[in-house]
């Protein structure tokens, strides 16, 4: 059991509307809200010693803040289960963000563009990932502030809830892009950071496999796949976990 | 500038499954053959290896070893008259890229075509009568017979390892299977839970249960060529990934290593096929363009052009080389593009609630329980109001939870009531799938889009294309059926996904994008004959699902597999010698 101030413990403190507390500073700076481990004690996140897990490469801290805020309402912590921001889905969206997904790899990027497509047609306007994220927050966010007053994350649960069901059924509109095209990635790429491998920042602590009960990563099931209702207890691995690798490669080769 | 090179017997576009068979065979046969694939080499060792292929979101969600759209995709509207629009990601169908191509990340169910199938406007008129279909239902003929293409199957199915049971085992196989010659070379999979609650609601209903046929091996097994491959894993990371186990039939794994261990073979990568090049004097292909991975525009004279492309692609390639008469919607006239068809899917989920624990994690592309009762050759249409039919399955291929957290309807689609019905229901729940036929229709057909080009500033294809109203009939039929099943299968509710109003680009619904090439009896009506040589040039061949005159309800691979042998066949014993139109 760890006893140090671990990271599910700062977001029961920092609660969602404290979140910019918990954004990592600048590579080079130090945090300073982390306690000090104590001995013997192996904390998830060393002070000194950030991983890339923990760095935004792509949003700005108000960006972040509000994604946070978002994502902890499509995925919501409850009494059992930790929400997409425990589980690190706003450092998978960024890094995501910020790889060749955001800049629109592997997508068809040539004009001439019709905005007014049928929905059959498919995904058709001219925004990388990146871009529909940078304006569609810088929309979304003055779209709320003119009708609520304020940012979307000083709102409470409920309105946020209403905000985003605006956004999810076009109600609200945008200047530059559906609202909901917007709102469709943006909940997409959440279930991803909640159920993807952990070495993609979110997944942390392999909540959504563990959540479900999905094993991960290193997978043979050949003497238990007609084994009807079996309680398959093992501790999930993902493609990070060294140890299960070696194992993996003893048994298949 | 063009860069000639020297001269070959056959040239092959395409490094997948159809030009590994067309390459060994012709390079036995003592030709000297090139293969151009588009993309990379790919092995099983280093390329498809754990733990970094059992990533869901790299291969999954980002289809990181399906075709790359940014460099070539298509255009894509619902009718002819709608402004079509590029399909600007994958979504809908993943073509392969790379060695090996679609036959690296498919699944692996391998069915035979019912023999009613291929002669299906001669069968309807025969059992229905003449005015039984639509005008606008344009079936036709293959002009070849189940009997005929029987003995591919059979090898095809030694070659890639086959493992099923068959109807004359007993009273598990398939009763609807047309007559085989051999058994499968190897025995089916394992039966999980999923497909266990299925076979007893579908048998109390008086149908007929039996395994999916699979190219999952089910032991040690070797092929006809000496390739070793090894038991499936039931590893869940099957589709839209390379097995690491050597334990799905591939291309690199089952045929191309005794391909290349001949001197006569050729595999040249980063090779992007544009044109097929041709003589309207003497009416034959010359061979082909293509890019090379320094952008060089390289020209393979060659005396024979095999067109192994994925399924629209090769009608692509053959209207932007000026081949034959594209097909005109207006006018119903023309070859090329024509009879363009897809797959009616369809599915209905059973929630258990708690009551079972399923494991979907634990799965295999092929493992999975079917029906065929409701397969063309199996129905009465008499009354029905549509022709076709498909399979049932319940598969298991995976529970990668990105992608698959089945809810049941009404549940919202985020938020708290979301994640507590995620959680409730990964675990419980089977789902059931309709794998319905394809009938063509006059107004969807592949041609050219001359608003887009791709990344060699060549014209994008154009794919128009919705679900005919006979298909629309056939799918309401038959889900109304699969959910008596599935109420019969004792869970706690069920959910009925019925076919959409309009066919989408967008979400993902099966690879077998088929037609557009068709074989038949007549050039007025056919892209290829019955031996998939080209009525125009005689020396260009087709391989590929582009050759159905319309798709059945089935998965397209063995029937494509068995079709290359076939063609194959014919080429060596009718042609090399005396290079001619055969029909």
């Amino acid at each position: 059991m760890t006893k140090g101030l671990s990271r599910r413990d700062l977001f029961k403190t920092a609660g969602v509307a404290g979140i910019a507390a918990v954004v990592p500073p600048a590579l080079g700076q130090q945090p300073e809200i982390l306690a000090p481990p104590e001995a013997n004690d192996a904390p998830a996140h060393q002070p000194d010693n950030l991983a890339a897990a923990d760095v935004l490469f792509f949003f700005n801290d108000e960006e972040a803040r509000f994604i946070e805020a978002v994502v902890e309402r499509l995925i919501p912590a409850d009494p059992r289960w930790p929400g997409a921001a425990e589980a690190g889905v706003l450092y998978y969206i960024d890094h995501q963000l910020a790889s060749a997904y955001g800049a629109g790899g592997r997508m068809y990027l040539r004009g001439p563009w019709v905005p007014d497509a049928a929905p059959e047609q498919g995904y058709q306007l001219r925004f990388s990932p990146a871009e529909l994220y940078r304006i569609g927050i810088e929309e979304a966010r003055a779209q709320i502030r003119d009708t609520t007053g304020s940012e979307f994350w000083d709102l409470t649960p409920a309105a946020m809830d209403s905000a985003l069901k605006d956004l999810e059924t076009g109600r609200t509109q945008l200047p530059s892009l559906p609202a909901a095209v917007f709102f469709e990635t943006l909940l997409a790429n959440t279930i991803e950071g909640f159920f993807g491998d952990p070495a993609y920042g979110g997944n942390r602590d392999m909540v959504g496999w563990r959540m479900v009960g999905f094993p991960g990563a290193y997978a043979a099931y050949l003497e238990e796949v007609d084994i009807y209702n079996l309680e398959y207890l093992r501790e999930p691995v993902g493609m990070a976990n060294q140890q299960a690798r070696l194992e993996h490669i003893h048994d298949h080769h | 500038m063009v860069l000639r090179l020297k001269p070959v017997d056959v040239v092959l576009v395409g490094g997948g499954l159809t030009a590994a068979i067309v390459g060994k065979e012709l390079a036995e046969a003592g030709q000297r053959v090139v293969a151009l694939e588009r993309g990379q080499m790919r092995q099983t060792v280093p390329d498809f290896q754990s733990p970094t292929m059992h990533d869901e979101l790299k291969y999954d969600v980002r289809y990181s070893i399906a075709q790359d759209v940014s460099v070539q995709t298509l255009t894509f509207r619902n009718f002819p008259g709608q402004q079509a629009l590029p399909m600007r990601q994958l979504g809908s169908f993943l073509p392969g890229e790379g060695v090996g191509g679609g036959a690296v990340h498919w699944n692996g169910q391998t069915w035979r075509f019912q023999p009613e199938w291929f002669r299906l406007r001669s069968w309807v008129n025969e059992r229905y009568g003449e005015d039984f279909i639509a005008p606008d239902v344009t079936i036709q003929d293959w002009d070849l017979t189940y009997e005929e293409l029987e003995p591919h199957y059979t090898f095809f199915e030694q070659v890639m390892g086959i493992g099923g049971l068959p109807f004359e085992e007993g009273d598990e196989g398939n009763p609807f299977e047309g007559p085989r010659s051999q058994p499968y070379p190897n025995p089916p999979m394992k039966t999980a839970q999923s497909g266990y609650l299925f076979a007893q609601a579908a048998q109390q209903l008086g149908y007929h249960p039996f395994p999916v046929p699979s190219a999952n091996m089910t032991r040690h097994y070797t092929n006809p060529f000496g390739a070793e491959l090894k038991p499936c894993m039931y590893c869940g990371f099957c589709e839209r990934f390379g097995c690491e186990h050597y334990a799905k039939a591939s291309p690199q794994v089952n045929i191309l290593p005794a391909a290349l261990a001949n001197s006569n073979f050729e595999l040249r990568t980063r090779a992007y096929v544009r044109r097929i090049e041709w003589d309207a004097g003497s009416r034959t292909a010359t061979g082909v363009t293509y890019a090379d991975a320094q952008g060089r525009e390289v020209f393979q004279p060659a005396n024979m052009v095999v067109l192994c492309a994925f399924g629209h692609h090769n009608p692509f390639l053959m209207l932007k080389s000026g081949i034959g008469t594209a097909y005109d919607p207006e006018t119903r006239r023309g070859t090329i593009g024509r009879n363009y068809t897809y797959q009616t899917m369809t599915g209905v989920s059973v929630f258990y609630d708690g009551q079972k624990r399923i494991n979907p994690f634990m799965g295999a592309g092929a493992l999975g329980t079917a029906i065929d009762d409701f397969n063309n050759g199996s129905l009465d249409h008499s009354g029905l109001g549509f022709i076709g039919g498909g399979y049932v399955s319940a598969n298991q291929t995976n529970g990668r939870p990105i992608k698959y957290h089945p809810v049941p309807d009404g549940t919202p689609r985020w938020g708290a009531g979301w994640k507590e019905a995620v959680r409730r229901h990964y675990n419980s729940t089977v789902n059931i799938g309709f794998h319905g036929s394809s009938i063509p229709h006059p107004n969807n057909y592949l041609g050219l889009d001359g608003n887009y080009t791709d990344a060699f500033g060549d014209p994008l294809g154009m794919m128009t294309f919705d679900f005919p109203h006979n298909d629309r009939v056939m799918a309401r039929y038959v889900t109304e059926k699969v959910a008596e099943i599935a109420r019969a299968m004792g869970g706690s509710e069920i959910s009925v996904g019925h076919l959409s109003d309009h066919y989408s680009i967008a979400p993902y619904q099966t690879t077998h994008n088929t037609g557009g090439t068709i074989m038949g009896a007549d050039p007025e009506t056919s892209a290829v004959n019955r031996y998939l040589q080209s009525w125009d040039l005689h020396n260009l061949w087709v391989m590929g699902a582009s050759v159905f005159p319309q798709n059945a309800g089935y998965n397209p691979t063995g029937t494509v597999g068995a079709l290359a042998y076939w063609a194959v066949d014919a080429m060596k014993n009718q042609y090399l010698d005396n290079p001619r139109p055969l029909v």
